[in-house]
């Protein structure tokens, strides 16, 4: 009834290639887009600082690893290591360069981190599958080692943590703890939309179709023209920006302040894998729902039975988070192995029809 | 089915998260709220748990025996961080608000979460307390002016080891080419004490090989094995959690002598050396307070916390070392309310009043025989300029059942600490455009 586009006619190409081209789904993205931009002003500083910066952290990420795992279909368990990357280097560039805006700095350090992600992705040409997911289990424990043995990347602090310098954008602080906890959240949802909306058209364009065709099948792909090497490095290095950038922005909006540690493959690399998996593989949406579940689930969990008025032992409470919310990723994935995105549409698929199904 | 299905969770989600948006704020009674990050789960659980439980029975102490602090109620409220800096910050934005007058001060217990809430805690208006653990330079007051590390800092404590093992080999030139490991965490916890000990390395000729196990710490054969290749004539062991008893285990099982391996104050508590059985005889371990239970305190707490059921005690850990630790920093975030209210009356202070008893928190030595802690640690006097007071060390050991105490307090070396601690703390200032305070 409210979901239709019966009626909607295009009259030319460039209508008919908008990236919504039903006017229900982008009035729609527009309203969230907007609602997300004004949540600041009711929301509370916790709901901001510690939940909601971490989602929109999360979710970049997520779609910086689901270009290359989704659309590439490049298995990579090295997210953490690359968001390191992105994180260090925007550290090194915003203190030893004078006068460096932060947000230049946030891009250049993805420019770093999609150059060690090409390094990192040679070895995909060779090997797949599994074993490629070795080679980047490799670069993960590399680039952290590295980060934690060598004190430049550190400007030689003894306890080897990087804090992020207080730095404005347009006169208003983004970093450092005297940064407002609005300011850092709107940095982050501005990086998110812009990327968001860069990578659902770089997935419908040339560059997405041969890293769909070369995940499908790549020796087709090759048959037909589309050159491996090229591809998957292009993969390697534009999901790794995205993962830098995340990277960067988990630095210096959301922790302040960080060691190795906090990149860790079970801090890390792992959730932002399963983010894909259950938001949905080859899905831009996806990626955002995927890490909206993992990051609001727990806390979710925590806060719940006290919430409700029920007063339970701290370990006890925090065991039965982890069995729910692992009971929780079986069942999603059980109900819908292809994750939310799909659920999503089905859920499109019943509204266009409702409430006349056939 | 799959659009009910989809509706229904929505809307659960929905109320969910509508609850936690209002969550409702206490009313205003008298009552002093300290938020308490612990860590009951994962690697760290083995040190976590003693210290929560010393904290949870002080103040639980404090409101049964005494109606808490001068008639105002102690309230807290756990938070499980898994020793894991992202989960603490969440944690430190979860509970800075709550109470009638938000958090009164936070204790990190983990010197990662306190780097973090450093910068933090000063906007906020949360004073940190960070005894014995965090960052060092914050000993130098007139730039930290929200964090405190009494007794004495790693720094110190790494002087106060150098100290004994001078005196177990019979005078600082003695230590001349001797070898000595430090096995560390690979953490900024881990990491702390190396400054120190390489300057001292160079002042004292003995040679220092820095051994890095990285988080969790399960796995140190190799770290063990590069030991027995040194053959150092001392360890020293800054670790935490489960890698403190695999240490232990492996240095036992390559024969390594027990009363050469001195851990530091995070690495000598009975669940590290328990599992080790006999092979952890005669291991050291620094400290700044007693062992055991048989303080005034502890008799309290088995009578008022547990109704006279010592089983019950023990089973949570009472007397360990560190539950007693907990308790002696409950003690000083408590002393320091007190100190507090004497300013600004009995009634909810706020964290910047905490603040300022923290600054000025004098625990004598008859205060302590009050609270039922004399003999167990020493009399403290924090002041503006000096928020550790590099109070001295003591030395442990443990015999198969129990922790003894050596009879010699360490006072740490000032005269090579202190400067450190003020060049850092400079460094800090200026990269963070703090103008020092006068103290």
């Amino acid at each position: 009834m409210f979901y239709r586009e019966a009626g909607q006619f295009k009259t030319s190409y460039q209508d008919d290639q908008a990236i919504f081209p039903i006017l229900q789904d982008k009035v729609a993205v527009l309203a969230l887009v907007a609602f997300a931009y004004v949540i600041p002003f009711f929301a509370n500083e916790y709901w901001l600082q510690a939940i909601l910066i971490q989602f929109l952290v999360f979710a970049l990420a997520a779609i910086g690893l689901n270009l290359l795992m989704g659309y590439a279909g490049q298995v990579s368990l090295g997210t953490g290591a690359f968001m390191a990357v992105g994180g260090y280097a925007c550290y090194k560039l915003t203190t030893n360069i004078e006068g460096m805006n932060v947000i230049v700095a946030i891009l250049l350090s993805g420019g770093i981190t999609a150059a060690v992600g090409i390094l990192f992705g040679l070895p995909s040409l060779r090997i797949k599958g599994f074993y490629l997911a070795v080679a980047t289990l490799a670069a993960q424990f590399f680039i952290l080692w590295l980060f934690n043995k060598v004190g430049w990347f550190v400007n030689d602090n003894p306890s080897g943590t990087v804090t992020a310098p207080p730095r404005e954008v347009f006169g208003v602080l983004v970093s450092g703890a005297q940064a407002t906890p609005e300011a850092r959240y709107w940095t982050c949802l501005t990086f998110l939309v812009i990327f968001a909306w860069i990578a659902t058209n770089l997935v419908r364009g040339r560059i997405g179709r041969s890293w769909m065709a070369i995940r499908d099948m790549d020796i087709a792909a090759e048959i037909i023209g589309i050159r491996p090497l090229r591809t998957k490095l292009t993969a390697f290095a534009i999901s790794s920006f995205y993962c830098g950038v995340a990277g960067a922005l988990m630095v210096f909006c959301w922790l302040g302040s960080v060691e190795t540690e906090a990149f860790d493959l079970f801090n890390v690399s792992f959730p932002v894998l399963f983010m894909i998996i259950i938001g949905g593989l080859g899905s831009i949406g996806g990626s955002i729902l995927g890490a909206a579940f993992i990051v609001l689930m727990p806390i979710f969990l925590v806060n719940f039975p006290p919430m409700i008025g029920i007063d339970i032992a701290t370990d006890f409470q925090k065991h039965i988070e982890e069995i729910i919310f692992g009971a929780l990723i079986i069942f999603f994935l059980i109900v819908e192995p292809e994750g939310f995105a799909r659920l999503w549409q089905i859920l499109r698929e019943k509204l266009r029809t409702w409430p006349f199904p056939y | 089915m799959h659009f009910r299905k989809l509706v229904l969770a929505a809307a659960g989600v929905a109320i969910g998260a509508g609850t936690l948006m209002a969550a409702p704020e206490k009313a205003g009674a008298a009552e002093q709220f300290i938020p308490m990050l612990v860590y009951r789960t994962g690697p760290y659980a083995p040190s976590g748990i003693p210290v929560a439980n010393g904290f949870r029975d002080y103040y639980t102490l404090l409101n049964k025996r005494d109606g808490g602090i001068n008639g105002v109620t102690v309230t807290f409220e756990e938070c499980e961080t898994k020793y894991n800096t992202k989960l603490g910050v969440e944690c430190y934005e979860k509970l800075k608000n709550k109470g009638p007058t938000g958090a009164s001060l936070v204790n990190p217990y983990s010197t990662g979460i306190t780097y973090q809430l450093i910068p933090k805690s000063a906007v906020d208006g949360v004073p940190l307390l960070t005894m014995g653990y965090g960052r060092t330079s914050a000993a130098d007051g007139r730039v930290f002016k929200w964090v405190f590390n009494p007794p004495a800092t790693y720094w110190s404590q790494a002087s106060a080891v150098i100290k004994y093992i001078s005196r177990r080999v019979g005078g600082y030139d003695k230590l001349q080419g001797k070898k000595i490991v430090h096995l560390h965490h690979n953490s900024a916890y881990g990491k702390e004490a190396n400054p120190t000990l390489e300057i001292l390395a160079k002042r004292y000729g003995y040679e220092l090989t820095l051994i890095a196990v990285d988080h969790p710490g399960q796995e140190q054969a190799s770290q063990w094995r590069q030991i027995r290749r040194l053959k150092p004539d001392f360890v020293f062991m800054s670790g935490w959690g489960v890698m403190n008893q695999v240490a232990i285990k492996e240095a036992a099982g390559i024969r390594y002598p027990m009363d050469q391996f001195i851990g530091n104050w995070w690495s000598g508590s009975d669940a590290d050396v328990v599992p080790a059985g006999d092979g952890s005889k005669g291991y050291l371990s620094t400290t700044f307070h007693s062992p055991g239970a048989g303080f005034g305190v502890h008799a309290d707490i088995v009578k008022h916390v547990y109704g006279g059921d010592e089983a019950a005690a023990k089973e949570n850990k009472l007397g360990e070392v560190l539950y007693n630790r907990a308790l002696v920093n409950a003690m000083y975030a408590t002393e320091a309310i007190r100190t507090a209210q004497g300013k600004y009356g009995n009634k909810s202070l706020t964290g910047e009043q905490v603040r300022w008893g923290l600054e000025n928190l004098n625990i004598t030595e008859a205060r302590l025989k009050e609270l039922g802690m004399d003999g167990m640690v020493r009399p403290i006097k924090i002041s503006c300029a000096d928020h550790e007071t590099m109070g001295p060390v003591a030395i442990q050991q443990w015999d198969g059942s129990q922790w003894n105490l050596k009879p010699e307090w360490l006072t740490p070396m000032r005269d090579i600490v202190r400067p450190l601690v003020e060049a850092d703390a400079a460094q800090f200032a200026k990269e963070n455009k703090i103008t020092p305070r006068s103290c």
